[in-house]
């Protein structure tokens, strides 16, 4: 064979070489049975069709690519936000290898994460022995500040009770009385991710909030909710807070544990919410909530403890920045400073200047709940047409508002919310009512091969675009980004197609 | 309204726990108290006898044709019976097939989060058999049951499985607040009957809180689907129903942390009540030409 150890050629290349496709296509013709060429190419044809839609759409028993991720994995999440926090998943070892690849591959960085690796036996007998040995294993090894306890489907299936596990732990000695151990049942078959992330979220106030006696101190709790460019995000959202003069505390900070610096010092953990500050965060004056969707029984559980709540929906660019900071403002009585105001500014006379690049192109869009909303709602603003919108974590509150939003904008109608309908639906969607772009995590590049729709990459998770995490989506900068990102992506399309020599390059200038 | 008291009845199937529970839930709610009865049994007949129904849709069925639990709404799986007692069956599969403790799970979460608990004075669960698995213990964790109530008799089984549950009971006690209120004895007129119980319920550190005779009337009640308080309020079941009701109601708090015993013990019991008479340990396990 071609390969040699003095010049390894890579798989790709590799595998184009003569004796390698020759043995491809022997191996197709003697063992795989295969279906005729022309059969195949007759029943794709077939799946763009309408017809092909319309019963694809009555699919009842059957996903084909949902996008959406388990319970725990936003669980896991929520719970590396938190100062010295080691996410314990209660049952099988392989889920959290799943979520460790998950998290590494989209941030770029080393996840903590541990489980309590149940094996057949502990689903007959039940998962106690693994949470006493677990939890002390975890302790002793990798000496956390706190151990946030979720569940796999393995452990819910067989009723395995947290709050019972963890206390004979305690009274075993696997940790000190006093450590802290909060929990979440997060039962892998119910919602997704973002019910994970609330389910975490809401466990770990409930742990350092129950017993305690709330004396407001005016301060403001802020929860982005599951959120993959929480690096970014975060970091600007502290700085809009901290020009604004805002006392605040962000609950589930983890922009430095999904960030951490190449300089020589391995962190297992950095940043993150103090654990003091999160006990003293039962005492602020209000929450506000970055993503509804993601931190619904959360809200709820602050609400009972008698602050005021404010959710909003993952807002990106003009309308959403204002509505946030109006919000910060109303609710701490500090004005919204001039150099803000500038910020804003530039973000419109940015839109100003590439708006008619953007106007009538119509997009569709596949994410979480609140992105969806977010997205869809900045796209109006640039006077694109969001189209399709598909959410698989989605329900029935979600298509309602999102509709309404739609409906809202004259360019929103002719817009769909799609929840509860996966990425297998959203091909149908492309190919019967083609857009001219889309926009969603590295499992639309599919999407993007089968139906030639350019894709732009936003949301959760991105494995195959570098870095864009580190940069934020939300204030007036992050609309920046996102804007420059879709902008990116339009002009490239205007390139290709004007760029046959002869045929297509009719303008001479050297945009179109 | 005071703070929301949960109860749980358990006991072996067939010992008539269900009929014994909604006998006393609707005496209860004579009293004036406001109860949601909360079936944990895929069979789905803990709420016949107050709604007057075959059975009740369960939630399980119900999310299934709905497509999931998610897709229910609360008003779809609560059933008004008897004096308003509020009624859901979390139901599950056929029998053979899937996970029943999951669907008690599920069953018990999805009420809890869509408010079904609120305003109610008193939901009462009722659990099938025996604790078989961790989701048929849902009712005993923490912020659930306050009390478990075991319904036994004095047949061996029965007491047998009553152990038991004492036993999946004291895995929880130890680390959360649930507590076995006491034993409730339906009578079978076997031998020593109320003697039995309770001894048994003085070895599992517990009381026998009451001791339910047998009476037809239970049965012509049954036959009407119908709980004797409703058939005929003014008999003398429906006031020993009456009695159990005000015990319980007048337990709250006082639950114990149970000590059970084990199977040689239960057998020595047994023995000493001259129930059983000892085995001869030189005949066990010969075949009828050997001896």
């Amino acid at each position: 064979m071609s390969q040699n150890a003095e010049h390894i050629v890579d798989h790709f290349d590799l595998f184009k070489q003569p004796d390698y496709q020759d043995m491809f296509k022997n191996k197709q013709q003697c063992f795989e049975n295969r279906v005729p060429e022309i059969e195949v190419e007759k029943g794709q044809e077939w799946s763009k069709s309408w017809e092909y839609r319309e019963i694809n759409f009555k699919r009842e028993a059957l996903s084909i690519n949902p996008d959406k991720a388990c319970q725990p994995l936003g669980a896991v999440f929520a719970a590396a936000g938190f100062e010295g926090t080691l996410p314990f998943v209660h049952g099988s070892q392989g889920c959290v290898a799943y979520f460790r690849t998950h998290f590494n591959r989209h941030f770029k960085e080393p996840s903590s994460c541990v489980s309590s690796s149940m094996t057949e036996d502990a689903a007959v007998f039940g998962g106690l022995n693994n949470m006493v040995d677990g939890l002390a294993n975890a302790y002793a090894l990798y000496k956390p500040k706190m151990i946030a306890v979720c569940t796999t489907c393995m452990a819910e299936v067989i009723g395995d009770d947290l709050d019972s596990f963890i206390k004979t732990a305690k009274q075993k000695g696997s940790v000190p009385e006093t450590f802290d151990v909060p929990f979440a049942h997060t039962p892998s078959f119910v919602g997704s991710h973002v019910t994970g992330y609330d389910n975490m979220m809401k466990g770990i106030l409930t742990h350092f909030w129950e017993g305690g006696q709330r004396k407001e101190n005016g301060k403001l709790n802020f929860i982005g909710g599951f959120d993959g460019y929480t690096v970014g995000n975060l970091r600007e959202i502290k700085r809009l807070l901290g020009l604004m003069g805002v006392d605040y505390t962000v609950l589930g900070d983890g922009s430095d544990v999904w960030d951490t610096p190449t300089d020589g010092e391995f962190r297992m953990y950095d940043g993150g919410t103090r654990l003091d500050e999160t006990r003293d965060a039962l005492n602020a004056r209000a929450t506000l909530s970055m993503q509804a969707f993601s931190t619904d029984k959360t809200l709820a559980y602050i609400k009972e403890k008698g602050q005021e709540v404010v959710a909003l929906n993952c807002p990106i660019g003009v309308n959403g920045t204002d509505r946030f900071l109006m919000e910060v403002s109303r609710l701490t009585g500090k004005p919204i400073p001039d150099e803000l105001k500038k910020e804003r500014g530039r973000l419109v006379d940015a839109i100003g200047d590439s708006l008619s690049y953007l106007h009538g192109k119509k997009f569709a869009i596949n994410g979480d709940p609140d992105f969806c909303l977010g997205m869809a709602g900045f796209l109006l603003e640039l006077g694109a047409e969001p189209v399709h919108i598909v959410c698989t974590n989605g329900n029935k509150d979600w298509q309602a508002k999102m509709q309404a939003v739609l409906d809202a904008s004259p360019f929103g109608k002719g817009g769909k919310a799609w929840a509860g309908k996966d990425l297998w639906h959203m091909r149908s969607l492309l190919f019967t009512e083609p857009v001219d772009f889309l926009i969603g995590n590295s499992y639309s590049k599919y999407l993007e091969r089968d139906t030639k729709t350019p894709m732009i990459h936003i949301g959760f998770p991105v494995h195959d675009r570098h870095h864009h995490h580190r940069y934020p989506i939300w204030g007036y900068q992050g609309a920046l980004n996102v804007l420059v990102w879709i902008l990116d992506r339009i002009m490239l399309e205007l390139d290709r197609n004007s760029s046959d020599i002869g045929k297509t390059d009719f303008s001479y200038d050297l945009v179109r | 309204m005071g703070a929301l008291r949960q109860i749980a009845f358990y006991g072996k199937g067939g010992i008539g726990k269900s009929t014994t529970s909604q006998n006393t839930l609707a005496a209860l709610a004579e009293m004036g108290q406001k109860i949601l009865i909360v079936g944990c049994d895929p069979k789905a007949d803990s709420t016949r006898l107050i709604l007057h129904a075959k059975a009740q849709d369960t939630v399980l069925s119900l999310a299934a044709e709905a497509g999931s639990v998610e897709d229910l709404e609360i008003e779809d799986v609560l059933k008004f019976g008897y004096r308003d007692i509020k009624c859901a069956e979390s139901g599950g599969p056929e029998p053979g097939v899937g996970c029943a403790g999951r669907g008690v799970i599920t069953a018990i979460n999805f009420l809890e989060e869509n408010g079904a608990y609120e305003g109610m004075d008193y939901v009462s669960y009722d659990v099938l058999g025996d604790v078989v698995c961790g989701g048929f213990a849902m009712p005993i964790r923490e912020n659930k049951a306050q009390e478990i109530y075991i319904v036994m008799s004095g047949e061996m089984m029965a007491m047998y499985a009553a152990n038991n549950i004492a036993k999946g009971i004291l895995k929880y006690a130890n680390a959360g607040g649930v507590r076995l209120g006491g034993l409730v004895c339906n009578e079978r007129q076997t031998d020593k009957e109320l003697e039995l119980a309770e001894a048994l319920a003085k070895k599992l550190n517990t009381t026998l809180i009451h001791f339910v005779p047998r009476d037809n009337i239970v049965q012509h009640a049954e036959l009407r689907r119908m709980t004797v308080l409703e058939y005929a309020p003014d008999s003398k079941q429906a006031e020993e129903y009456r009695q159990l009701a005000q015990k319980i109601h007048a337990n709250a708090g006082k639950g114990t942390i149970p000590t059970p015993i084990t199977m040689d013990e239960l057998e020595d019991m047994l023995l000493e009540f001259g129930i059983i008479e000892a085995v001869d340990e030189s005949i066990v396990g010969k075949a009828a030409v050997a001896a």
